[in-house]
């Protein structure tokens, strides 16, 4: 099978729509595929990955941890925007350390997160030949 | 051209069924390919037989079942995302010992690998929903 | 590579149509589709930022969507209006989609 670029769009906040939680799930699933998969977050969407989530007393699953997994899956590229951090009041410390272990240099830790402008963010999607947004 | 289309939004809750349902059409009308239409969150709900609108509203779960019927459609419904809401075809019932399904003819439910695979097989995917 | 923007959402309730005015690139094409329509009428506090927009980017609006909501004749001129076949079409001879949705 063919290796395409693949986005996922996340712009909506965590527990009030299931739109981040079954987003992510799809994410995993992608995993399979052997794609060269982005993960994009703009808008609301930067509150998925916020650190300190606790979801205990509302009864909903906090599937937050499930990011710091992806990139055991090889999912390393979590494009976040800064517009959308400092509209919100947040910084880069406000979210949760994802690292992945990169194969090509010794499996030295490195950051999954990269901080883009904009103008990144729209030059990161203009490469991409699938987009899903959720 | 080959297209994937996914539907994100239950019928009658919100346009993006209608929306999805009318770009279907179109896309076959103007002699591209549907490769695979797949429904996630709940838009499941567009694959159940069980509905039943007022007399004068139109019929949404049935024309998909009538559009798949006329072209070939492969229309998908996520597993876990059906499992979530009650969607079930009769193996699937049965599975979970369960006294009933709902699946209107023409779907078929199965995994999330579907879409993924959708995106690399078409060459054009779309994305309804909310 | 050019990218067909879909947006759904009404700029006066949501931040998607600002958030996909804000990363389409000059040479792509923006389709207001479902509730987005009331982004092509003219005079509106956000006809502005369309026709900026404008400037280096094709604007599309489904016209079913116009005429359900009875804006028809009231939008700003150099916006395209399509049926679903031209919403087709935009799909097909862009080499990308985006739903901002």
């Amino acid at each position: 099978m063919s290796t395409k670029n693949f986005l996922f769009v996340n712009r909506k906040a965590p527990y009030g729509t299931v739109y981040a939680l079954e987003a992510l799930e799809v994410v995993l699933i992608s995993a399979a595929f052997e794609q060269n998969v982005s993960l994009a977050f703009i808008d609301d969407g930067v509150y998925q990955i916020t650190k300190g989530q606790n979801s205990k007393e509302t009864g909903m699953k906090n599937f937050s941890p499930t990011f710091r997994a992806l990139g055991d899956y090889d999912i390393t590229k979590l494009y976040v925007s800064t517009e959308s951090l400092a509209e919100r009041g947040l910084t880069v410390d406000d979210l949760m350390e994802l690292t992945y272990e990169d194969a090509d240099d010794d499996y030295a830790e490195k950051p999954s997160i990269i901080l883009v402008n904009r103008e990144e963010m729209a030059a990161m999607m203009a490469e991409q030949e699938v987009i899903l947004s959720f | 051209m080959k297209y994937t289309i996914m539907v994100n939004e239950g019928p009658y809750q919100h346009q993006s069924a209608d929306t999805a349902l009318q770009f279907a059409r179109a896309v076959l009308e103007k002699g591209h390919e549907i490769f695979r239409v797949f429904f996630y969150h709940d838009g499941v709900n567009n694959g159940t037989r069980l509905s039943v609108p007022p007399a004068d509203d139109r019929l949404i779960q049935k024309s998909w079942s009538e559009l798949a019927e006329k072209h070939g459609l492969d229309l998908v419904i996520c597993i876990a995302a059906a499992q979530r809401r009650g969607l079930m075809d009769a193996d699937e019932a049965k599975r979970q010992g369960l006294d009933a399904n709902n699946i209107a003819p023409g779907f078929r439910i199965s995994g999330l690998g579907q879409l993924v695979e959708g995106g690399i097989q078409s060459d054009r995917l779309v994305v309804f929903g909310d | 590579m050019s990218m067909l923007h879909i947006v759904n959402k009404s700029p006066f309730e949501r931040v998607a149509f600002e958030s996909c005015l804000a990363h389409a690139k000059a040479g792509d094409s923006i389709l207001m589709i479902e509730d987005a329509v009331v982004g092509a009428v003219d005079g509106s506090s956000f006809s502005g930022k369309v026709k900026a927009a404008m400037s280096d980017k094709t604007v599309y609006v489904l016209g079913a969507d116009l005429a359900a909501r009875g804006l028809e004749g009231k939008v700003m001129d150099g916006i395209v209006s399509v049926d679903y076949a031209g919403f087709v079409d935009l799909t097909a001879n862009n080499d990308t989609t985006q739903s901002w949705l």
